[in-house]
């Protein structure tokens, strides 16, 4: 094993470590912010609001993120109100476009996790909020959204692995994240074993450290849980 | 949309419609392959995981953690360029010499199996872990035999559980088989990007590509969920 070279790699590929860091916690961040919008919609009285929410989780969920992504990347070139719009400066590189694509794409699944946590906290504690007069954003804020956290975290952990994964796509139009350096150092050295192993391993480490802090912050959440 | 753009899709003479068609057949046969192969790797898998030998527990969670932990993208772009040299390799120490390569949609699809193999470990795992001890053991005390024990008893009711978590990794394999694109396989995405090159419509044709899969997936997703009810009858749900 030619452990020189393997170093060397290693040096090379942690150089797009900040880069795909960026991009899946901003697209996180976003993608959170949207989700929450979205499920909101999905529990409004107003039909069109569900329906429209029912639609942008089955259109993000239902097609690839790489076709997404060329959506974007491509396609929007097309639009002409796009190109003479303030956002096309932003649109025309392909770093926004790959946020743009990651954030839509993670709050759709983000949505129904949202969803699913708040619709997992008990009726009965609901009930007893209300009964001790809370209600509104109080009875959220004390009852409903604590709560919800505890349920839904673990999912959104899992969420936010499969997000650092998915960044892995922006390699695709031209980004320099740790699978675009590897892609081009493969394209000069031949070696394709050794440095996408070497990639696929600070995935992997990264990956790790997520369920790590995760799986903290569950224990932090459930003191009656832990051992 | 316009009638000149309806007759790029079609199915006219200067349509890509027959072609896009085509290509949405080998996405599918693609998924499928990949999906079928993967229930074989996760069914090894999970009876890795179970073990009650700790090595063989061991590779099993190798396994799961390697799979699940790194992108898609790296495992198709290392079996696409470790693929050909790895054969090669081996065709010399068989004594044949040359360069040997392996089609792309052969690489594509033990690749995207491997990683949906992973998931399958874990559902039909998971799924294996919700059967009543109780029942196993009433088999046994009927006489079954480790194999009828497996047929009639564990195997049933393991794929009954996993139905629902299987259905899920089903749609992630189909979406998955669009990286199959970048490793130049001429699958819908691929074909769309050629189509979009040729025409310069790239909104047009990533749209109808988009639409395409989204029917797919969802089509066979109504299909798992009659599966999913029918085979549910026995719980009364």
């Amino acid at each position: 094993m030619d452990w020189s070279f393997l170093f060397e790699t290693l040096k090379t590929l942690l150089a797009g470590v900040p880069l795909t860091l960026q991009l899946a916690t901003t697209a996180l961040c976003t993608g959170f912010v949207l989700a929450a919008c979205i499920a909101t919609l999905a529990e409004s009285a107003f039909a069109p609001a569900r329906w429209f929410s029912r639609l942008y989780v089955m259109l993000f969920q239902g097609t690839p993120l790489l076709v997404q992504i060329f959506v974007i990347y491509y396609g929007f070139g097309q639009i002409s109100f796009l190109r003479s719009s303030f956002a096309w400066p932003l649109l025309a590189q392909a770093y926004w476009c790959a946020i743009l694509a990651l954030s839509l794409n993670t709050s759709a699944y983000g949505a129904e996790i949202i969803r699913g946590a708040i619709a997992a906290v008990p009726e009965r504690e609901i009930e007893a909020g209300r009964a001790i007069g809370m209600a509104g954003l109080l009875l959220r804020r004390r009852v409903i959204w604590p709560q919800a956290l505890r349920y839904g975290l673990a999912n959104y952990g899992n969420e936010a692995i499969l997000l650092l994964k998915a960044t892995s796509l922006a390699s695709v139009i031209t980004l320099m994240d740790v699978t675009g350096l590897a892609y081009r150092l493969v394209s000069k050295t031949y070696r394709s074993e050794e440095i996408f192993t070497v990639a696929g391993l600070i995935y992997l480490a990264m990956t790790f450290v997520i369920a790590t802090c995760v799986h903290m912050l569950e224990g932090h959440l459930n003191p009656s849980r832990r051992v | 949309m316009n009638t000149q753009s309806l007759a790029l899709v079609g199915f006219g003479p200067d349509g890509w419609g027959k072609l896009l068609l085509l290509a949405a057949g080998l996405t599918l046969a693609a998924a499928v392959c990949s999906f079928a192969l993967g229930s074989l790797l996760g069914t090894v898998g999970a009876a890795l995981k179970l073990a009650p030998n700790h090595a063989l527990r061991w590779i099993g969670t190798f396994y799961t953690t390697l799979f699940r932990g790194i992108p898609e993208i790296l495992v198709v772009y290392l079996f696409y360029f470790g693929g050909s040299l790895a054969l090669t390799h081996l065709m010399h120490l068989a004594g044949f010499p040359g360069f040997f390569s392996l089609p792309s949609f052969v690489i594509g699809v033990v690749a995207i199996a491997l990683v949906s193999g992973a998931y399958q470990t874990e559902a039909f795992r998971s799924a294996y872990c919700r059967l009543e001890r109780g029942q196993i053991e009433a088999g046994k005390a009927c006489g079954m035999s480790s194999t009828v024990l497996l047929r009639r008893i564990i195997a049933p009711q393991t794929l009954r559980f996993a139905l629902p978590a299987l259905g899920n990794i089903w749609q992630s394999v189909l979406k998955e088989t669009a990286l199959l694109s970048i490793i130049g396989l001429v699958e819908l995405l691929r074909q769309s990007t050629i189509a979009s090159g040729a025409t310069r419509q790239p909104l047009l044709f990533y749209g109808v590509a988009a639409l395409v899969y989204l029917i797919m997936g969802q089509t066979t997703a109504l299909g798992i969920r009659a599966v999913e009810k029918r085979f549910s009858r026995c719980w009364g749900r």
